[in-house]
């Protein structure tokens, strides 16, 4: 009987040590949630000075390469300052992996690297720093203007801009002109029926391939187009994919698509770099950034490329769209915002990184001094056949509409645009159709996240 | 003569004067709970806490603007409604029913042979077939990605080669029929090498018997070496369920070669994927996955159900 009696205690002892253990488990894991607020908040300016001449160590999250010899030029200018430098994915692995230490609350870094479409959704959730305070008072008109607009949110400053993307049809000239394709290709219309008499006389290969599920893309096409399909104003969310502009874009692409002139591959995948090296596509309408990504899979039509401005909606005009492009941010949550802020604003704009950036890693500059650099401007590529190819995106980025926003659900508007449009145009069904599906699905979202949607 | 006696040795439960008994019986108890206290706690941290935190999140909901709001069952309610969620618990349903009864059959058929010793190196084909398992799934499906590439893998190229259309492994009608394939590779070696493991346990008495009364090997097989697997092969059939019910590398990996048929809720576990790192919506993604974890328990226990009615039998 006594056994049985402490055997029972034993018991009870086990469990009630079981069930603390697992308890405070669980409230050790609920609680790890709420960061602390590091600087930040404030509007008034910063004593920079005194505040650069403190120790820091700050982690930076980026993925370009180049930014390594960036932070070694940085650290040799401030040696007090020591910057962790971390590649945890490029793109959507990126955003998810900083979504989750947010999330989490540990194991923040003080600056990310932030394309421009999405700061309005870091912003929504007040995860990043607005460094106004840390800049110096003119730091926005060393920036054309639309760029200015992109990263001056609710008068404050949230990215130092690092690249942009304006768009440019890139091509073979050997293949253009064995084809007898008459170059530079002025407008739509001519491309429609390039593109067609291209294909025709190689039947293995395509003016250009445009996926359906390339969102950024795209969306720098409806750009081109003068369409505003969104709007930042989480309180009067403006969602229009359905837009008429949108449509003459979408429908122009369907009707190419359904010739079977144009294919429509996945890109950035093994089978498209390889579509490049055997000659399958003949073009890309291409980001500045895009040809960096060619490099290694054009060696054999090295000299052959040429850059010219996108085919125009009507003749005379001259109109382009941006893909992409990126900004280092800081988080609100860092705790050395000054070092940080320092950091993202040094390395892109003294003139030794930004012309590292520019000249050995082709990264299209958004700077205005870089932009008028003349040596910058008239440089040649062997990739180009020697062509002046910065001028022709300078003068695309010259063409980029003012007053393109971007909504603060973006990532949502990129997944399902990629999957919507995607399916509709792999399976003929075209893009046009994949309009309405994707604006009903965006404009649910937007509901369930408590945005208030304009007209709904 | 004088016959060697011997005591039987004392019971263990035999009196001993005192409380000593008593406390020989608790330092039995607390040293074997102290033995097991790192798997404990390991299975606390990594298995009960998580599910505890996950079940929390499950009944809240999170917006971007609003805050967080309990909710209740609403989460769960939502997801028996979600079309794309259950539209992927058949899809894998159906993976399941052609893929597992296939896989078996060709683990049993190999880990037979093996077995039968008429095989020249067996070690060799043991090996062999389990090499596959020891490729990380990603690389597999990276590698077998390339291989049913349309316009520049093999079997493309051999289709070239003789002139007809190279078949199309990643479209709509054909990618279930691929995944189930590079599940079937990775996976048989590993229930061979269990089946196998299963059939060298079995006394060879019985192979004698079965042998004097005139069976030949594949009677043997079928009449001896069958019934007895049958533990076996249930483990093997529930692991290869729950796994099944899992599938998410292979389209995760065939979703940038072929987005268009994958999208974002070919299988349960991608549609949570999503739901949670790409969509942000956590709380209705733990919901999704106890829903999932319950439609894996139910069919489990039916599988178990009727094996345990076949062997009454």
């Amino acid at each position: 009987m006594r056994n049985t009696a402490n055997r029972n205690i034993l018991r009870w002892r086990v469990r009630a040590v079981v069930l603390c253990a697992v308890v405070s488990v669980v409230v050790a894991a609920c609680g790890g949630d709420s960061g602390d607020e590091g600087g930040g908040g404030s509007t008034q300016k910063v004593d920079m000075a005194a505040e650069l001449k403190k120790p820091a160590t700050i982690t930076v999250w980026a993925w370009t390469p180049g930014t390594e010899e960036a932070v070694a030029m940085f650290e040799k200018a401030y040696p007090n300052i020591k910057v962790k430098l971390q590649n945890v994915g490029q793109g959507p692995p990126h955003y998810q992996k900083v979504r989750t230490v947010l999330k989490s609350g540990q194991g923040l870094p003080d600056v990310i690297h932030m394309e421009f479409q999405f700061l309005p959704s870091f912003k929504i959730t007040d995860s990043l720093l607005d460094i106004k305070p840390y800049l110096p008072e003119n730091f926005l008109s060393n920036y054309p203007e639309w760029i200015q607009k992109q990263i001056n949110l609710d008068g404050g400053i949230y990215g130092v801009p690092w690249d942009t993307g304006p768009l440019a049809l890139i091509y073979r000239q050997d293949l253009l002109d064995k084809a007898g394709i008459k170059t530079p290709i002025k407008t739509w219309d001519e491309f429609a029926d390039a593109a067609v008499k291209y294909h025709k006389a190689n039947p293995d290969s395509y003016l250009v391939n445009l996926p359906g599920g390339q969102t950024g893309q795209w969306l720098g096409l409806f750009w081109q187009n003068g369409a505003l399909p969104f709007s930042g104003d989480p309180q009067n969310l403006k969602v229009n994919l359905t837009d008429p502009k949108i449509k003459q874009v979408t429908e122009y692409w369907d009707r190419l698509y359904e010739s079977g002139a144009i294919s429509h591959d996945a890109d950035f995948v093994d089978a498209w770099y390889q579509g490049f090296a055997r000659g399958k596509y003949a073009g890309w309408l291409s980001a500045a950034w895009g040809p960096i990504f060619l490099q290694d899979y054009t060696k054999s039509s090295k000299g052959n490329w040429r850059a010219q401005p996108l085919p125009q909606w009507e003749e005379g005009q001259n109109a382009s769209g941006n893909w992409g492009g990126s900004t280092l941010a800081v988080l609100k949550q860092s705790k050395s915002p000054a070092a940080a802020t320092e950091f993202a604003r040094w390395i892109l704009s003294e003139r030794q990184p930004v012309e590292m950036f520019s000249f050995e890693r082709f990264l299209f500059p958004p700077q205005n001094f870089m932009l008028n650099n003349e040596q910058w401007l008239n440089r040649k590529y062997p990739f180009y056949g020697d062509q002046q190819v910065n001028k022709v995106y300078a003068d695309a980025a010259n063409a980029v509409d003012l007053n393109w926003q971007w909504s603060p659900i973006h990532e949502y508007v990129a997944t399902q645009g990629d999957a919507i449009k995607s399916k509709s145009v792999d399976q003929g069904d075209g893009a046009t159709a994949a309009l309405q599906p994707w604006q009903d699905a965006v404009v649910t979202y937007a509901k369930q996240q408590g945005l208030t949607v304009a007209g709904e | 003569m004088t016959q060697a006696t011997t005591t039987a040795p004392a019971p263990a439960t035999a009196r001993v004067p005192g409380g000593r008994r008593k406390r020989a019986g608790d330092r039995h108890g607390v040293a074997g709970f102290l033995f097991t206290l790192p798997f404990i706690a390991l299975f606390l941290a990594a298995f009960i806490a998580p599910l505890a935190y996950a079940l929390y999140l499950s009944v809240f909901r999170e917006q971007l603007v609003g805050g967080t709001t309990f909710v209740g069952l609403d989460n769960y309610t939502e997801g028996v409604k979600d079309q794309q969620f259950t539209d992927g618990v058949i899809r894998v349903a159906l993976y399941l029913l052609i893929q597992v009864p296939l896989m078996l059959l060709l683990a049993l058929v190999f880990a037979l042979i093996l077995d039968s010793g008429k095989v020249w190196l067996p070690k060799l084909f043991r090996v062999g077939i389990f090499v596959p398992y020891a490729v990380p799934t990603v690389i597999a499906a990276l590698m077998w990605g390339f291989l049913y590439g349309r316009d520049f893998g093999p079997f493309a190229d051999v289709a070239d080669a003789i002139n007809v259309p190279p078949p199309d492994f990643l479209s709509q009608n054909t990618m279930l029929f691929s995944i189930a394939n590079v599940a079937t590779w990775t996976y048989t070696g590993y229930n061979m090498i269990i089946l196998y493991a299963a059939l060298r346990a079995i006394p060879s008495e019985l192979f004698e018997a079965a042998a004097v009364d005139g069976a030949g090997a594949v009677r043997t097989a079928i009449h001896v070496k069958l019934p007895l697997l049958r533990p076996a092969l249930l483990l093997c059939a529930i692991f290869s369920v729950i796994g099944s019910f899992q599938l998410f590398t292979e389209p995760q990996i065939f979703y940038s070669l072929a987005p268009e048929v994958i999208g974002k809720a070919y299988t349960p576990n991608l549609y949570i994927w999503n739901l949670a790192f790409a969509d942000q919506r956590l709380n209705y993604a733990a919901a999704l996955s106890f829903l999932l974890g319950i439609v894996v328990f139910v069919v489990s226990y039916l599988v178990m159900n009727a094996a345990r009615r076949q062997e009454a039998r």
